[in-house]
């Protein structure tokens, strides 16, 4: 526990915690380099995600495209993308929005697909057209399982950032490569602390955010169906 | 390319170490997380506290784990054991999930019918609700399997040697040849798993097979059933 010990009091040192280098900095690159990836990889794989969702068109070749994505190894792709364009930030960021693409994607066809097709038929009825069933149908009931997918893609993002700080001089991930370097355990442990709360915290804000999004009505059916379940098993069905 | 055809047998040579530290990490991830995938299934309290748990443990970055992982094993943070512990926790992560929902997925009528054919609960277990929900484990293991190769290379910045190696040194000497060698034999590595577990899975569970999907989305929503017919 000693070592957790000298963890703590280098994240407590003060002087970790000013100028160039130090713990707020880091923590700020780290989250608004996340935030522009996201907001990227985002913009590329919703619409894509939503579109195959609702038209069922190309969903062989966006799971196919998404498991093959999730193959890949972060460290070779944050590699191979610093050799082609140089240490710097460059590289990360179109590592990164390649590997945040497949739970985004994955996330936002699931939660299209995971709706009654006769709430679609019913809306459609109704004389919605495609825009309308899209906007006011579709997503707001996928709404969760999008959500998830965001949560997920989010999670990767701050992991790998972290690794990217091996290609690039930003993040939390530098205390930890430099620690690495010149063997001071605590610096390591202290980043590595300070990345697994900012991950925790990240996923607990989603998590939350998962809940709120849930529609009304649909809550109210979901309780119902809870409850009746286990209180009446299918035996009367068969 | 020429690399690539001068350096075959490193590559091989770091395949096998690769395979040494995923399978290993594969194999008691799964064997761990069954039991605990049953007992969430089982009991409601456990439920909610290990996919928590689980939750948590898969939030965390795996660069982080990987360094602060000693603290608990007391093993060194660049040690080959200290990465295997790592998939492991990230595999349990994965599969208890999974696992609970394979034990979920089994229809409790025909739980109930095999106690009523005289199954004592243990040979209900293995005989009946295991197998049944196999399948569905099965795809846990698909994903933990993909995932950990994956994810193993990542040890090569604290040290440990694995296909890893090769981005860190192609990296460093500028080798563009050498990354996407490591990156190519990442993904045969672990297509190859996959196949292998696949075939295995098929010979020792015949009812996997794909008639069965059908069967089980369709009990899993009588009512879109009907109105197919």
């Amino acid at each position: 526990m000693n070592l957790v010990l000298d963890a703590i009091a280098w994240i407590l040192d003060p002087t970790n915690w000013e100028g160039v280098g130090g713990i707020p900095q880091r923590l700020w690159e780290h989250l608004w380099i996340s935030a522009v990836i996201l907001l990227i990889a985002a913009a590329i794989a919703l619409p894509v995600g939503v579109l195959v969702g609702h038209t069922g068109r190309g969903r062989e070749a966006a799971v196919t495209v998404s498991g093959a994505l999730r193959a890949l190894p972060t460290l070779g792709v944050l590699s191979l993308f610093a050799l082609w364009l140089g240490i710097g930030l460059r590289a990360p960021i179109p590592a990164l929005v390649i590997l945040a693409i497949p739970p985004l994607l994955a996330g936002a066809y699931a939660g299209i697909e995971s709706i009654d097709r006769r709430i679609v038929d019913a809306a459609r009825a109704m004389g919605m057209n495609e825009r309308q069933i899209v906007g006011k149908v579709e997503v707001p009931l996928g709404l969760p399982i999008i959500v998830g997918g965001i949560r997920s893609a989010t999670l990767q993002i701050i992991a790998t950032a972290t690794l990217a700080a091996y290609v690039a001089d930003f993040g939390l991930g530098r205390f930890i490569f430099s620690g690495l370097k010149t063997r001071d355990y605590a610096e390591m442990l202290g980043g590595s602390i300070l990345v697994i709360v900012l991950a925790l915290v990240v996923d607990g804000a989603f998590a939350l955010t998962q809940r709120l999004v849930v529609p009304a009505g649909v809550r109210a059916t979901r309780f119902t169906e809870l409850r009746s379940r286990p209180a009446r098993p299918r035996a009367a069905v068969g | 390319m020429n690399w690539i055809w001068s350096n075959l047998d490193r590559v091989g040579e770091l395949m096998l170490v690769h395979l040494a530290l995923s399978v290993p990490a594969i194999i008691l991830s799964f064997v761990v997380s069954v039991p605990i995938g049953w007992l969430a299934h089982r009991y409601r309290w456990a439920s909610g506290v290990l996919l928590s748990l689980c939750a948590l443990l898969y939030a965390i970055p795996s660069l982080a784990l990987l360094i602060a992982l000693p603290v608990f094993t007391g093993q060194r943070a660049t040690s080959p054991v200290n990465l295997v512990v790592a998939l492991t926790l990230y595999g349990i992560a994965v599969i208890v999930r999974t696992a609970a929902d394979a034990f979920d997925a089994v229809e409790r009528d025909v739980l109930q019918s095999a106690t009523a054919v005289g199954y004592s609960t243990a040979g209900r277990f293995w005989g009946v609700h295991l197998p049944l929900a196999g399948p569905v484990l099965l795809s846990g293991l698909r994903v933990v399997i993909v995932s950990t190769v994956s994810l193993a290379t990542v040890g090569a910045v604290t040290g440990v040697q694995s296909l890893g190696s090769l981005f860190t040194d192609g990296l460093q000497r500028g080798i563009q040849a050498e990354i996407i060698a490591g990156i190519l034999a990442t993904i045969v590595l672990a297509v190859v798993l996959d196949g292998l577990t696949v075939a295995v899975g098929r010979m020792v569970m015949p009812w996997s097979r794909p008639g069965m999907e059908a069967a089980r989305s369709s009990s899993a929503s009588p009512v879109e059933q009907a109105d197919a017919a």
